[in-house]
């Protein structure tokens, strides 16, 4: 129904750019490439399902990426340094990093100030808080995150389908089921549309822009955990300007920048088309890996310009049509 | 229910209600009743009080004094959540629905059929479907709002506020964006409404069809209640008189010094002027102070007319004359420059530039006629603008307001100021009284009328025939993208306007007058 006509033209982009990279290095269409694309990518893909629905209520979330970082050294220091069984470092950091976007929400519908900069401070509030906390890289050496690391289901063909990933497929699926089929999916869009409108129509707008940040915030703080399980380290200084990452994973799956139009597949198609190109870069071996970047602007332009005439498009009324009256 | 059998006859009640902003009393002491299954119009002036009244009723604004019963039962909404929950429901101009979200999402949000947390799509597709046919819709539900007419945006909102228990429907200028035929389908599920029991209020300046739909009146004016009547029993004078609260005589009998006037000046003169596709050829001729009206219906070649004059439009044939003068009209510069001006129709986008003040607004185009290198000093743009404010008596009389602020009247007297600023030979004015209220009306037609005693030349285009009747020396009637017909003097009025408007489809043209 919302978005269709985008996201199949990611999935295009998508299947294509796959087939040509897999011409040029067969290797490429193998279980156990898609497995570790699966795994590099996790954090990515998590906090991208946040984020789709932060963009597609009208808003913009800048702080996913210091929230990362400032979870990945607290759980480390949590864990090493003030002896903490995981699991309650784990549901420590993730009570904070909810209650993070829960008080970014509150401040923005509160004050009525732009996600933007509301979010942009919290970006500098977060990453400063974990230099606070430690300015190296600390690691970790729980056992816990051994097991996690070790587990794996294998794959026909010699893939392994990490912890990892098989917690960002379930973030990414129950994300998409929550947007398409819950009332709080359909007031995400309601707010995008029209703020005023929403509100008129007795969505609780108030309450509703505090849930979506929390959430984003949330899913941003499982996306630290994961990424401190990938690294088995705390670093503050790590995932710098994944923010950024993440709302190109957005905007290239379909989802309009300006709100109310989206969907989670669509991200997590953008996610993977990113690290498409990057494991075509690495196979390719002479490429710099800052190629990924170009490919990525080039992508963003594209998909920038093919969503105005889109827009465009969907402005003029295709049916113009009106019943009888009984 | 235990009602005694007046209020169960009166399904909303309002009772001296009051309300002010500051100083400002908006409302005093208003009482307002709404019988069951009637369609009632609440009309007034800009400023009467009408959406004051509203918005204290709905609760989006806290009222001072005064009480409000539905069925007998005390209500006091604090917001329209709470005043749909009560069963009033209002309906905007602007449809204040989602146009990203599907019809069946617009008809359901918050509300939404759920099974263990999970919307039931086909279930609400199926419940959307059910609800809009007896509203005489048959459309694909899962489609997005945003594609379809504003025809069908403004029934998914009736639908939507009935089916939320509505007992009372406000509809604030509904027909304002709607065509005729539109409008037809809109009064006909008003009347099946009414027919269910629903009081409908119906808020609307076109009082045409105020007359054809509504059962009762009530009007306001500064904020106080006139009266209330029976549509069938009020004549269009006295409504007139009820909330104008003065004769219109001043603006009907203008027309009596009109046949003093014969000899006049040639001001532009065009001589088999057209442009193929756009406007048959036409001879025009546009003298010192007389105006000359423009009729039709929509459609029928008025705006191209005007437009084709200032030379917004380029004409392929014919030649225009200015005092007698060849000259060629190839872009609106043009036209400026031989004196013209032309207030469009679309006044908030191709007129007025909300955001300036009204200052700005009014030295706009004499700056543009004067080029850069020439800039107005500020003294002489306070000079010019204080005296256009005083002239035209624009209200509030602040030239440092924001136009945008201002009501539609006096936007429209700013795009005025703006060219008589230019010290224009003519004037092309293009449904100058278009969504304002009946007081700036009629003083706009004053306006009119006294810009032509100053030996300007006018072309005015209006819908309103009884309003062109007013201020005409001459009507040019144009029917399918031509003029078919000159009426001078005596041979103006309504009916023969009608007469050549409709010629071979008279009953389109009288049923769009009665």
């Amino acid at each position: 129904m919302k978005g269709l006509p985008p996201v199949l033209i990611t999935a295009v982009v998508l299947v294509a750019g796959f087939a040509l990279c897999a011409v040029q290095f067969p290797n490429i269409a193998s279980t156990r490439v898609v497995g570790n694309l699966l795994t590099d990518n996790a954090f990515l893909g998590i906090v991208a399902t946040g984020m789709t629905f932060v963009i597609i209520s009208g808003g913009i979330d800048l702080s996913v990426g210091s929230v990362i970082g400032f979870t990945t050294v607290f759980v480390a220091l949590a864990i090493e340094r003030w002896g903490m069984p995981p699991l309650v470092a784990f549901v420590a950091i993730l009570a904070l990093s909810a209650a993070f976007g829960a008080a970014m929400g509150a401040m923005i519908h509160v004050f009525d100030l732009p996600p933007f900069i509301v979010t942009l401070a919290g970006m500098f509030l977060a990453r400063g808080a974990s230099f606070l906390l430690s300015t190296e890289s600390v690691p970790i050496t729980a056992p816990v995150y051994s097991t996690v690391s070790d587990f794996a289901l294998r794959l026909p063909g010699g893939g392994r389908l990490t912890a990892v990933a098989i917690i960002m497929l379930t973030i990414v699926i129950g994300g998409a089921l929550l947007l398409r089929l819950t009332r709080f999916g359909a007031n995400v869009y309601a707010l995008g549309g029209s703020r005023q409108a929403a509100s008129l129509m007795g969505v609780a707008v108030g309450r509703m822009t505090v849930k979506i940040y929390m959430l984003s915030s949330l899913l941003a703080g499982i996306a630290g955990i994961v990424f401190s399980f990938y690294t088995s380290a705390g670093y503050s200084l790590s995932a710098v300007g994944v923010e950024l990452d993440t709302i190109a994973a957005v905007v290239i799956g379909g989802t309009l920048l300006t709100g109310g139009q989206g969907s989670v597949v669509g991200t997590f198609l953008g996610v993977l088309i990113q690290g498409m190109i990057q494991t075509y870069i690495n196979f390719d071996g002479t490429l710099s890996s800052w190629w990924t970047k170009i490919a990525t602007g080039v992508l963003l332009f594209a998909f920038i310009a093919l969503q105005q005439g889109l827009v465009a498009l969907a402005r003029r009324p295709v049916a113009k049509r009106v019943g009888a009256v009984s | 229910m235990e009602n005694s059998p007046d209020s169960a006859a009166s399904l909303l009640e309002v009772r001296g209600i009051s309300k002010s902003f500051g100083a400002v009393r908006a409302l005093q002491e208003v009482d307002f009743t709404l019988r069951a299954g009637e369609i009632h119009a609440l009309l007034g002036e800009n400023g009467a009080g009408k959406s004051t009244l509203i918005k204290v009723i709905t609760g989006v604004f806290p009222r001072d004094a005064g009480i409000v019963r539905i069925s007998g039962e005390e209500v006091a909404p604090r917001s329209a959540k709470a005043a749909v929950q009560a069963g009033i429901a209002t309906v905007y101009q602007e449809v204040n629905l989602l146009p990203n979200l599907s019809v069946a999402q617009n008809l359901f949000l918050d509300r939404q059929p759920m099974r263990f947390g999970i919307v039931r799509e086909g279930e609400m597709r199926r419940r959307a479907k059910t609800l809009l046919a007896d509203f005489g819709l048959d459309i694909d539900v899962a489609a997005p709002l945003g594609s379809y007419s504003v025809a069908v945006q403004h029934v998914t909102a009736i639908a939507r506020a009935v089916d939320l228990s509505a007992r009372v429907l406000i509809l604030d200028e509904p027909t304002a964006s709607l065509d005729r035929h539109e409008v037809e389908i809109l009064f006909g599920i008003m009347r099946q409404l009414a027919r269910r029991g629903i009081g409908i209020v119906f808020v609307s300046h076109f009082l045409d069809q105020v007359y054809e739909i509504s059962d009762r009146i009530t009007v306001l004016r500064n904020g106080r209640l006139v009266g209330e009547r029976e549509t069938a029993s009020l004549s269009r004078l006295e409504l007139i008189r009820m909330m104008l609260g003065r004769e219109l005589a001043e603006t009907t009998s203008a027309r009596a010094a009109a046949g003093a006037r014969k000899t006049r000046e040639v001001c532009a003169s065009f001589e088999g002027y057209g442009k193929a596709g756009y406007v048959a050829p036409f001879n025009l001729e546009l003298r010192h102070g007389e105006v000359v009206g423009l009729a039709g219906l929509l459609g029928s070649g008025r705006t191209e007319t005007a437009r084709l004059v200032f030379g917004a439009e380029r004409a392929d044939r014919g030649q225009a004359r200015v005092e007698g003068a060849p000259v060629r009209l190839q872009s609106p510069r043009d036209g400026v420059r031989h004196g013209f001006g032309y207030c469009p129709e679309e006044r908030k986008t191709d007129g007025i530039v909300a955001e300036l003040t009204v200052r700005e607004n009014i030295v706009l185009a004499l700056q543009a006629k004067r080029g850069l290198h020439r800039p107005l000093s500020r003294r002489e743009q306070d000079e010019i603008a204080s005296r256009y404010v005083k002239m035209l008596d624009i209200r509030p009389p602040d030239p440092e307001r924001p136009v945008g602020l201002l009501s539609g009247g006096n936007q429209q007297k700013v795009l005025l100021a703006r060219w008589l600023a230019t010290s224009p030979r003519l004037l092309v004015l293009d449904e100058p009284t278009r969504g304002i209220d009946v007081g700036a009306h009629a003083e706009i037609i004053r306006l009119i009328r006294e810009l032509c005693d100053d030996g300007l030349a006018l072309l005015v285009i209006s819908s309103e025939l009884d309003e062109i009747v007013t201020y005409s020396d001459r009507v040019v009637v144009l029917r399918d993208r031509a003029h078919v017909e000159e009426l001078t003097g005596e041979a103006i009025d309504v009916g023969n306007i009608l007469a050549a408007i409709a010629a071979d489809s008279v009953a389109v043209a009288l049923e769009a007058h009665t």
